[in-house]
Protein backbone atom coordinates (compact mmCIF):
# COMPACT_ATOMS: atom_id res chain seq x y z
CA UNK A 1 0.00 0.00 0.00
CA UNK A 2 1.24 3.48 -0.85
CA UNK A 3 2.19 5.45 2.26
CA UNK A 4 0.27 8.42 3.58
CA UNK A 5 1.25 11.61 1.72
CA UNK A 6 3.91 13.41 3.74
CA UNK A 7 4.84 16.98 4.59
CA UNK A 8 6.06 18.94 1.55
CA UNK A 9 3.69 17.23 -0.90
CA UNK A 10 1.10 19.24 -2.81
CA UNK A 11 -2.37 18.31 -1.56
CA UNK A 12 -4.25 16.48 -4.33
CA UNK A 13 -7.33 18.42 -5.46
CA UNK A 14 -10.83 16.99 -5.19
CA UNK A 15 -14.50 17.80 -5.57
CA UNK A 16 -16.83 15.81 -3.34
CA UNK A 17 -20.44 15.91 -2.25
CA UNK A 18 -20.92 17.76 1.04
CA UNK A 19 -24.72 17.39 0.92
CA UNK A 20 -26.85 15.32 -1.44
CA UNK A 21 -27.09 18.29 -3.84
CA UNK A 22 -23.93 20.33 -3.18
CA UNK A 23 -20.26 19.72 -3.82
CA UNK A 24 -17.15 21.24 -2.27
CA UNK A 25 -13.69 21.51 -3.88
CA UNK A 26 -10.34 21.88 -2.18
CA UNK A 27 -9.68 24.80 -4.64
CA UNK A 28 -12.33 26.83 -2.85
CA UNK A 29 -10.05 26.97 0.19
CA UNK A 30 -7.05 28.47 -1.65
CA UNK A 31 -5.43 31.09 0.60
CA UNK A 32 -6.72 29.39 3.74
CA UNK A 33 -5.63 26.54 5.93
CA UNK A 34 -7.46 23.26 5.80
CA UNK A 35 -7.47 20.23 8.09
CA UNK A 36 -8.50 17.04 6.30
CA UNK A 37 -9.59 14.29 8.66
CA UNK A 38 -10.13 10.96 6.91
CA UNK A 39 -11.94 8.41 9.07
CA UNK A 40 -13.31 4.92 8.53
CA UNK A 41 -17.05 5.38 9.04
CA UNK A 42 -19.86 7.43 10.52
CA UNK A 43 -21.64 6.06 13.60
CA UNK A 44 -18.82 4.68 15.72
CA UNK A 45 -20.56 3.58 18.89
CA UNK A 46 -18.82 5.72 21.52
CA UNK A 47 -19.55 9.20 22.87
CA UNK A 48 -16.01 10.41 22.46
CA UNK A 49 -15.69 9.59 18.78
CA UNK A 50 -13.18 11.45 16.69
CA UNK A 51 -15.59 13.71 14.79
CA UNK A 52 -17.46 14.65 17.99
CA UNK A 53 -14.16 15.53 19.63
CA UNK A 54 -13.14 17.76 16.70
CA UNK A 55 -16.55 19.39 16.81
CA UNK A 56 -15.67 20.62 20.29
CA UNK A 57 -12.21 21.82 19.24
CA UNK A 58 -13.44 23.83 16.21
CA UNK A 59 -12.97 27.23 17.92
CA UNK A 60 -9.28 26.38 18.45
CA UNK A 61 -8.84 25.28 14.83
CA UNK A 62 -10.49 28.48 13.59
CA UNK A 63 -8.35 30.61 15.88
CA UNK A 64 -5.45 29.25 13.87
CA UNK A 65 -7.23 30.15 10.63
CA UNK A 66 -8.00 26.55 9.73
CA UNK A 67 -11.18 24.98 8.41
CA UNK A 68 -11.90 21.33 9.18
CA UNK A 69 -13.26 18.86 6.64
CA UNK A 70 -14.14 15.28 7.59
CA UNK A 71 -13.97 12.65 4.82
CA UNK A 72 -15.20 9.07 4.74
CA UNK A 73 -16.65 6.74 2.12
CA UNK A 74 -20.14 7.08 3.60
CA UNK A 75 -22.80 8.54 1.33
CA UNK A 76 -24.03 12.12 1.59
CA UNK A 77 -27.36 11.07 3.14
CA UNK A 78 -25.55 9.05 5.79
CA UNK A 79 -23.28 12.01 6.54
CA UNK A 80 -26.32 14.26 6.83
CA UNK A 81 -27.96 12.00 9.40
CA UNK A 82 -24.71 11.54 11.33
CA UNK A 83 -23.92 15.26 11.38
CA UNK A 84 -27.42 16.05 12.58
CA UNK A 85 -27.29 13.43 15.32
CA UNK A 86 -23.89 14.57 16.63
CA UNK A 87 -24.67 18.26 16.01
CA UNK A 88 -21.50 18.68 13.94
CA UNK A 89 -20.64 22.22 12.89
CA UNK A 90 -18.26 21.36 10.07
CA UNK A 91 -18.55 19.74 6.65
CA UNK A 92 -18.41 15.99 6.09
CA UNK A 93 -17.37 15.03 2.56
CA UNK A 94 -18.50 11.88 0.84
CA UNK A 95 -15.72 9.95 -0.89
CA UNK A 96 -18.39 7.66 -2.25
CA UNK A 97 -18.19 7.56 -6.04
CA UNK A 98 -15.77 6.44 -7.34
CA UNK A 99 -15.44 4.91 -3.90
CA UNK A 100 -12.41 6.00 -1.91
CA UNK A 101 -10.70 7.77 -4.84
CA UNK A 102 -9.71 10.81 -2.79
CA UNK A 103 -8.54 8.70 0.16
CA UNK A 104 -6.42 6.69 -2.30
CA UNK A 105 -4.89 9.88 -3.73
CA UNK A 106 -3.75 10.80 -0.19
CA UNK A 107 -2.45 7.28 0.52
CA UNK A 108 -5.18 6.90 3.13
CA UNK A 109 -7.33 4.01 1.92
CA UNK A 110 -7.64 0.49 3.31
CA UNK A 111 -8.46 -1.73 0.36
CA UNK A 112 -9.12 -4.83 2.47
CA UNK A 113 -11.91 -3.13 4.44
CA UNK A 114 -12.96 -0.63 1.79
CA UNK A 115 -12.73 2.35 4.14
CA UNK A 116 -10.49 5.37 4.68
CA UNK A 117 -7.67 5.25 7.21
CA UNK A 118 -7.73 7.47 10.28
CA UNK A 119 -5.40 9.92 8.53
CA UNK A 120 -4.95 13.61 9.26
CA UNK A 121 -3.53 16.31 6.96
CA UNK A 122 -2.88 19.98 7.62
CA UNK A 123 -2.74 21.97 4.37
CA UNK A 124 -1.37 25.51 4.22
CA UNK A 125 -2.56 28.57 2.30
CA UNK A 126 -0.58 27.48 -0.78
CA UNK A 127 -2.13 24.03 -0.90
CA UNK A 128 0.92 22.21 0.48
CA UNK A 129 0.70 19.47 3.07
CA UNK A 130 2.60 20.76 6.13
CA UNK A 131 1.79 17.86 8.47
CA UNK A 132 0.24 14.43 8.19
CA UNK A 133 -0.39 11.51 10.50
CA UNK A 134 -1.94 8.09 10.04
CA UNK A 135 -3.27 6.63 13.27
CA UNK A 136 -3.84 2.94 14.00
CA UNK A 137 -7.41 2.35 12.80
CA UNK A 138 -8.77 1.60 16.27
CA UNK A 139 -7.13 4.60 17.96
CA UNK A 140 -8.78 8.01 17.93
CA UNK A 141 -5.74 10.22 17.25
CA UNK A 142 -7.13 13.19 19.18
CA UNK A 143 -6.47 16.79 18.18
CA UNK A 144 -3.11 17.50 19.82
CA UNK A 145 -1.07 16.73 16.69
CA UNK A 146 -3.23 19.01 14.55
CA UNK A 147 -2.95 21.90 17.03
CA UNK A 148 0.82 21.43 17.34
CA UNK A 149 1.11 21.55 13.52
CA UNK A 150 -1.05 24.68 13.29
CA UNK A 151 0.96 26.37 16.03
CA UNK A 152 4.18 25.69 14.12
CA UNK A 153 2.84 27.71 11.16
CA UNK A 154 3.30 31.51 10.98
CA UNK A 155 0.73 33.35 13.07
CA UNK A 156 -2.47 34.27 11.21
CA UNK A 157 -2.57 37.68 12.95
CA UNK A 158 -0.09 39.20 10.48
CA UNK A 159 -2.33 38.37 7.57
CA UNK A 160 -5.47 39.66 9.17
CA UNK A 161 -6.03 42.38 6.55
CA UNK A 162 -5.61 39.96 3.68
CA UNK A 163 -7.86 37.40 5.30
CA UNK A 164 -10.61 39.97 5.76
CA UNK A 165 -10.60 40.96 2.08
CA UNK A 166 -11.31 37.43 0.85
CA UNK A 167 -14.92 36.40 1.13
CA UNK A 168 -15.89 33.49 3.32
CA UNK A 169 -16.30 30.38 1.20
CA UNK A 170 -17.68 27.82 3.62
CA UNK B 1 2.75 7.96 23.66
CA UNK B 2 0.59 10.85 24.77
CA UNK B 3 1.72 12.73 27.86
CA UNK B 4 0.01 15.10 30.23
CA UNK B 5 1.09 18.61 29.29
CA UNK B 6 -0.71 20.64 31.95
CA UNK B 7 1.02 20.30 35.33
CA UNK B 8 -1.00 19.67 38.46
CA UNK B 9 -1.44 22.84 40.49
CA UNK B 10 -3.37 24.04 43.51
CA UNK B 11 -6.23 24.95 41.13
CA UNK B 12 -6.78 21.22 40.53
CA UNK B 13 -9.16 19.02 42.47
CA UNK B 14 -6.99 16.47 44.21
CA UNK B 15 -8.18 13.48 46.23
CA UNK B 16 -5.53 11.74 48.32
CA UNK B 17 -2.11 12.22 49.77
CA UNK B 18 0.12 14.97 48.34
CA UNK B 19 3.10 12.63 48.76
CA UNK B 20 1.50 9.74 46.88
CA UNK B 21 3.84 7.80 44.61
CA UNK B 22 1.29 7.67 41.80
CA UNK B 23 -1.05 10.36 40.55
CA UNK B 24 -3.94 9.53 38.27
CA UNK B 25 -5.42 12.40 36.29
CA UNK B 26 -8.89 11.69 35.00
CA UNK B 27 -10.49 13.74 32.22
CA UNK B 28 -14.21 13.14 32.54
CA UNK B 29 -17.69 14.23 31.49
CA UNK B 30 -20.55 14.10 34.00
CA UNK B 31 -23.01 12.99 31.34
CA UNK B 32 -20.80 10.24 29.89
CA UNK B 33 -22.06 6.78 30.88
CA UNK B 34 -18.55 5.30 30.72
CA UNK B 35 -17.33 7.89 33.22
CA UNK B 36 -20.17 7.05 35.60
CA UNK B 37 -19.42 3.34 35.21
CA UNK B 38 -15.76 4.00 36.08
CA UNK B 39 -16.67 5.70 39.39
CA UNK B 40 -17.10 2.64 41.63
CA UNK B 41 -14.01 1.00 40.13
CA UNK B 42 -11.98 4.15 40.81
CA UNK B 43 -13.26 4.19 44.40
CA UNK B 44 -12.07 0.59 44.85
CA UNK B 45 -8.69 1.41 43.33
CA UNK B 46 -8.26 4.43 45.63
CA UNK B 47 -9.16 2.31 48.67
CA UNK B 48 -6.80 -0.46 47.59
CA UNK B 49 -3.72 1.73 47.04
CA UNK B 50 -4.35 4.05 49.99
CA UNK B 51 -1.68 6.70 50.53
CA UNK B 52 0.30 5.48 47.52
CA UNK B 53 -2.26 6.96 45.14
CA UNK B 54 -4.00 10.26 44.54
CA UNK B 55 -6.64 11.25 41.99
CA UNK B 56 -6.96 14.51 40.08
CA UNK B 57 -10.20 15.20 38.22
CA UNK B 58 -10.41 17.57 35.24
CA UNK B 59 -13.42 18.43 33.09
CA UNK B 60 -13.83 17.26 29.53
CA UNK B 61 -17.51 17.93 28.76
CA UNK B 62 -18.69 16.98 25.27
CA UNK B 63 -21.45 19.58 25.35
CA UNK B 64 -22.75 19.03 21.82
CA UNK B 65 -23.72 15.44 22.61
CA UNK B 66 -24.18 15.91 26.38
CA UNK B 67 -26.23 19.08 26.87
CA UNK B 68 -26.00 19.09 30.69
CA UNK B 69 -22.32 18.20 30.97
CA UNK B 70 -21.11 21.82 30.91
CA UNK B 71 -23.49 23.01 33.62
CA UNK B 72 -22.69 19.93 35.71
CA UNK B 73 -18.96 20.68 35.50
CA UNK B 74 -19.62 24.31 36.48
CA UNK B 75 -21.76 23.17 39.41
CA UNK B 76 -18.89 20.98 40.64
CA UNK B 77 -16.52 23.95 40.33
CA UNK B 78 -19.01 26.08 42.25
CA UNK B 79 -19.07 23.49 45.03
CA UNK B 80 -15.26 23.39 44.86
CA UNK B 81 -15.02 27.05 45.81
CA UNK B 82 -16.95 26.09 48.97
CA UNK B 83 -14.73 23.09 49.69
CA UNK B 84 -17.28 20.52 48.49
CA UNK B 85 -16.01 19.58 45.02
CA UNK B 86 -15.81 15.83 45.59
CA UNK B 87 -19.18 15.67 47.33
CA UNK B 88 -20.83 17.39 44.35
CA UNK B 89 -18.78 15.26 41.93
CA UNK B 90 -20.10 12.06 43.48
CA UNK B 91 -23.65 13.36 43.75
CA UNK B 92 -23.72 14.29 40.05
CA UNK B 93 -22.44 10.90 38.89
CA UNK B 94 -24.86 9.12 41.22
CA UNK B 95 -27.73 11.03 39.60
CA UNK B 96 -26.46 10.99 36.03
CA UNK B 97 -29.59 9.32 34.67
CA UNK B 98 -31.68 12.37 35.62
CA UNK B 99 -29.20 15.17 35.08
CA UNK B 100 -30.77 18.61 34.61
CA UNK B 101 -30.29 22.17 35.85
CA UNK B 102 -33.02 21.81 38.51
CA UNK B 103 -31.31 18.60 39.70
CA UNK B 104 -27.97 20.43 40.04
CA UNK B 105 -29.69 23.15 42.04
CA UNK B 106 -31.28 20.61 44.36
CA UNK B 107 -27.98 18.74 44.78
CA UNK B 108 -26.43 22.04 45.86
CA UNK B 109 -29.23 22.52 48.38
CA UNK B 110 -28.75 19.00 49.77
CA UNK B 111 -25.05 19.84 50.29
CA UNK B 112 -26.11 22.98 52.18
CA UNK B 113 -24.88 25.22 49.39
CA UNK B 114 -26.89 28.24 48.30
CA UNK B 115 -29.14 27.28 45.37
CA UNK B 116 -29.43 30.98 44.46
CA UNK B 117 -25.65 31.37 44.29
CA UNK B 118 -25.38 28.31 42.04
CA UNK B 119 -28.16 29.54 39.79
CA UNK B 120 -26.39 32.92 39.45
CA UNK B 121 -23.01 31.26 38.83
CA UNK B 122 -24.50 29.15 36.03
CA UNK B 123 -26.37 32.09 34.52
CA UNK B 124 -23.26 34.27 34.49
CA UNK B 125 -20.92 31.52 33.21
CA UNK B 126 -18.69 32.22 36.21
CA UNK B 127 -16.91 28.87 35.97
CA UNK B 128 -17.18 28.36 32.22
CA UNK B 129 -13.62 29.56 31.54
CA UNK B 130 -12.18 27.15 34.12
CA UNK B 131 -14.08 24.25 32.57
CA UNK B 132 -13.08 25.24 29.02
CA UNK B 133 -9.49 25.58 30.23
CA UNK B 134 -9.57 22.00 31.52
CA UNK B 135 -11.02 20.86 28.20
CA UNK B 136 -8.41 22.60 26.04
CA UNK B 137 -5.57 21.42 28.28
CA UNK B 138 -6.93 17.90 27.84
CA UNK B 139 -7.04 18.25 24.06
CA UNK B 140 -3.41 19.42 24.04
CA UNK B 141 -2.44 16.40 26.14
CA UNK B 142 -4.09 13.99 23.70
CA UNK B 143 -7.37 13.32 25.49
CA UNK B 144 -9.48 11.70 22.78
CA UNK B 145 -12.63 10.72 24.64
CA UNK B 146 -13.93 10.16 28.13
CA UNK B 147 -12.86 8.94 30.51
CA UNK B 148 -9.16 9.38 29.71
CA UNK B 149 -6.68 8.59 32.47
CA UNK B 150 -3.06 9.61 32.84
CA UNK B 151 -0.91 7.53 35.20
CA UNK B 152 2.03 9.62 36.40
CA UNK B 153 1.64 11.75 33.29
CA UNK B 154 1.38 8.96 30.71
CA UNK B 155 -1.94 8.38 28.95
CA UNK B 156 -3.46 5.02 29.86
CA UNK B 157 -4.16 3.48 26.44
CA UNK B 158 -6.09 0.30 26.94
CA UNK B 159 -9.15 -1.10 25.22
CA UNK B 160 -10.34 -2.15 28.70
CA UNK B 161 -9.98 1.36 30.11
CA UNK B 162 -10.43 1.61 33.85
CA UNK B 163 -10.36 -2.19 34.28
CA UNK B 164 -6.62 -2.26 33.58
CA UNK B 165 -5.81 0.83 35.61
CA UNK B 166 -4.69 -1.14 38.68
CA UNK B 167 -1.93 -2.95 36.82
CA UNK B 168 -0.77 0.35 35.30
CA UNK B 169 -0.58 1.79 38.84
CA UNK B 170 1.34 -1.28 40.04
CA UNK B 171 3.84 -0.74 37.24
CA UNK B 172 4.17 2.96 38.07
CA UNK B 173 4.88 2.08 41.72
CA UNK B 174 7.55 -0.41 40.62
CA UNK B 175 9.04 2.15 38.22
CA UNK B 176 9.18 4.76 40.99
CA UNK B 177 10.98 2.29 43.30
CA UNK B 178 13.55 1.33 40.65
Amino acid sequence: MAGTLAKGTRAPGFTLHVTPDQTLSLDEFAGRRVILAFYPADWSPVCGDQMSLYNHVLPEFRRHGAELLGISVDGAWCHQAFARDRKLHFALLSDFEPKGDVAKSYGAYRSAEGVAERALFVIDEKGMIVWSYCSPIAVNPGADGILDALEALPSVEKKHGAAKSTHNVA
Amino acid sequence: MAQLRVPITSLDHILGDDNAIVTIVEYGDYECPHCAAAQPILAQILAHFGSQLRLVYRHFPMVEVHPHAGAAAEAAEFAGTRGLFWQMHQAIFANQHRLSIPLLISLAASLKLSPIDLRDALASDRFAAKVRGDFIGGVRSGVNGTPTFFVNGIRHDSPYGVATLSSAIDQAILAAAA
